[in-house]
C-alpha cells in the first residue's frame, strides 16, 4: 500500500452505519412485526378485488422496493376480459 | 430470587459460549451460586468451553423427559464449586425440548441457584426460543458488524414479543454486550464503533470485549477466560460486565491486553 492509497483510504464503518440503519428502519416497520406482509397485502387486495371481479391467484403480482427515502408498494392485478367483450 | 439470563445473538460464531462460560464462571468467583445450560441441542459446545468434555453423563433432555434427575446431570466445575453445566444432547432432536419441560427444569434450578444462564444456540428456532422463553434478563452478543447487528436487533424483537415475560405484558431487561470489539479499527472508521451500534440496537450497553488472543487460548485449554486469565483484557471486561449485570455502575472502559503504539493513541474511553 502506498503512503497515498493510505491517507486516501475510504472509511466503510460510516457505509456500514447507513446501510444498517436504513435496513432496520424497514424491517422493523414493515416487516418487524408482521413478518409476511406482503402476503398478507396480496391476500387481503385480492380479496376485495374479487367482490367486483373474478380474478385468478396467479394473475396478481405484488413488489415492495426499497429505497434510501421512499418505498414503493407495486400490485398488478390482471383482470380478464369481461365474457363476450371482444364481439 | 433467582435470575434467568439468556445469552443470544442470532448470529452465530460472535461469542454466545464464550460470553456465556465467562460471565458465568465470574458470577461464581465473585461467590453467586451458578449454572450455566447449554441448549444447541445437536452441536453442544459448552461443555467442551468449559473444559468438563469427559464428564458428561446426562443432559437437558434426559432430564426433560424424566429420563435423569437433575442431580445426575449437573455437572460442577473442577475449579469452582458453586458453578455448574447443563450440558446439551448431541443425539437427540432439538424438538425433545418441550416448552413444559424446560419451563420444569429451570423452576427446580431456581431453587438451588442464584443465576440461570442459559447458553441460547443460533439461528431463531425451537432451541433459541427455548432458551429465552423463561428469561427474566437477556444478554445479546453483538459483534461490531452488518449481519451481527441485523441480526440482533431481531432477535431483541423476538425476546420483546415471544418470551413469556413480553406475552405477561411484562419487558424483558435486554444488555447489550459487544464483543470482538477492536477500538484501534474503529477509531479509523474501518469498523463499527461502540455509539454507532448503541444508535442502531437503542438498548444498553452491558460491556464491550475487545478481540484478543486470550479468548481462543482460553478455549484451546477448556476454561472460562475469565478463570484462565482474568486480569487479560478480555478478562477484565467480563469481570466489569458481571458487576453492571449485578447493579453496580461501573466506569465503560475498552481494556486492552497491551498498549503498543495505536493502542496508546486510540485505546481511549467509551461512550
Amino acid at each position: 500500500m502506498s503512503l497515498l492509497s493510505f491517507f486516501n483510504r475510504r472509511t466503510s464503518a460510516p457505509v456500514a452505519r447507513e446501510r444498517l440503519q436504513i435496513l432496520l428502519a424497514h424491517e422493523r416497520g414493515i416487516v418487524g412485526g408482521k413478518p409476511d406482509l406482503v402476503a398478507q397485502l396480496r391476500e387481503e387486495i385480492l380479496a376485495v378485488v374479487r367482490r367486483h371481479v373474478m380474478v385468478e391467484q396467479d394473475n396478481v403480482q405484488v413488489k415492495m422496493n426499497r429505497d434510501a427515502d421512499i418505498s414503493t408498494l407495486e400490485i398488478e392485478i390482471e383482470i380478464p376480459a369481461p365474457a363476450g367483450a371482444s364481439a | 430470587m433467582a435470575k434467568v439470563l439468556v445469552v443470544t445473538s442470532g448470529k452465530g460464531g460472535v461469542g454466545k459460549t464464550t460470553s456465556s462460560a465467562a460471565l458465568g464462571a465470574a458470577l461464581a468467583h465473585g461467590g453467586e451460586k451458578v449454572v450455566v445450560i447449554d441448549f444447541d441441542v445437536g452441536l453442544r459446545n459448552l461443555d467442551l468451553v468449559m473444559g468438563a468434555e469427559r464428564r458428561v453423563v446426562f443432559d437437558l433432555i434426559n432430564v426433560v423427559q424424566g429420563d435423569a434427575k437433575l442431580n445426575q446431570a449437573l455437572i460442577r466445575d473442577k475449579r469452582l464449586e458453586n458453578l455448574s453445566l447443563l450440558p446439551a444432547s448431541q443425539t437427540r432432536d432439538k424438538d425433545a425440548l418441550t416448552e413444559e419441560g424446560v419451563a420444569r427444569v429451570l423452576d427446580e434450578l431456581r431453587q438451588k441457584f442464584d443465576w440461570i444462564i442459559c447458553d441460547s444456540p443460533a439461528g431463531i428456532e425451537r432451541g433459541a426460543t427455548m432458551a429465552m422463553r423463561h428469561a427474566d434478563v437477556a444478554v445479546v452478543v453483538t459483534n461490531p458488524e452488518v449481519s451481527s447487528v441485523r441480526d440482533s436487533d431481531r432477535i431483541i424483537g423476538l425476546l420483546d414479543s415471544k418470551t413469556e415475560l413480553a406475552e405477561k405484558g411484562g419487558r424483558i431487561e435486554k444488555h447489550l454486550l459487544l464483543t470482538r470489539y477492536d477500538p484501534v479499527r474503529a477509531e479509523r472508521g474501518e469498523m463499527l464503533k461502540v455509539d454507532d451500534v448503541l444508535e442502531i440496537l437503542s438498548i444498553p450497553l452491558i460491556g464491550i470485549i475487545p478481540e484478543s488472543e486470550e479468548v481462543l487460548r482460553a478455549s484451546n485449554v477448556g476454561s472460562p477466560v475469565t478463570l484462565n486469565n482474568p486480569a487479560s483484557a478480555p478478562g477484565r471486561a467480563y469481570f466489569d460486565a458481571v458487576r453492571r449485570l449485578k447493579g453496580e455502575t461501573v466506569e465503560l472502559t475498552i481494556p486492552t491486553d497491551k498498549k503498543g503504539l495505536f493502542g496508546k493513541l486510540f485505546g481511549r474511553r467509551a461512550a
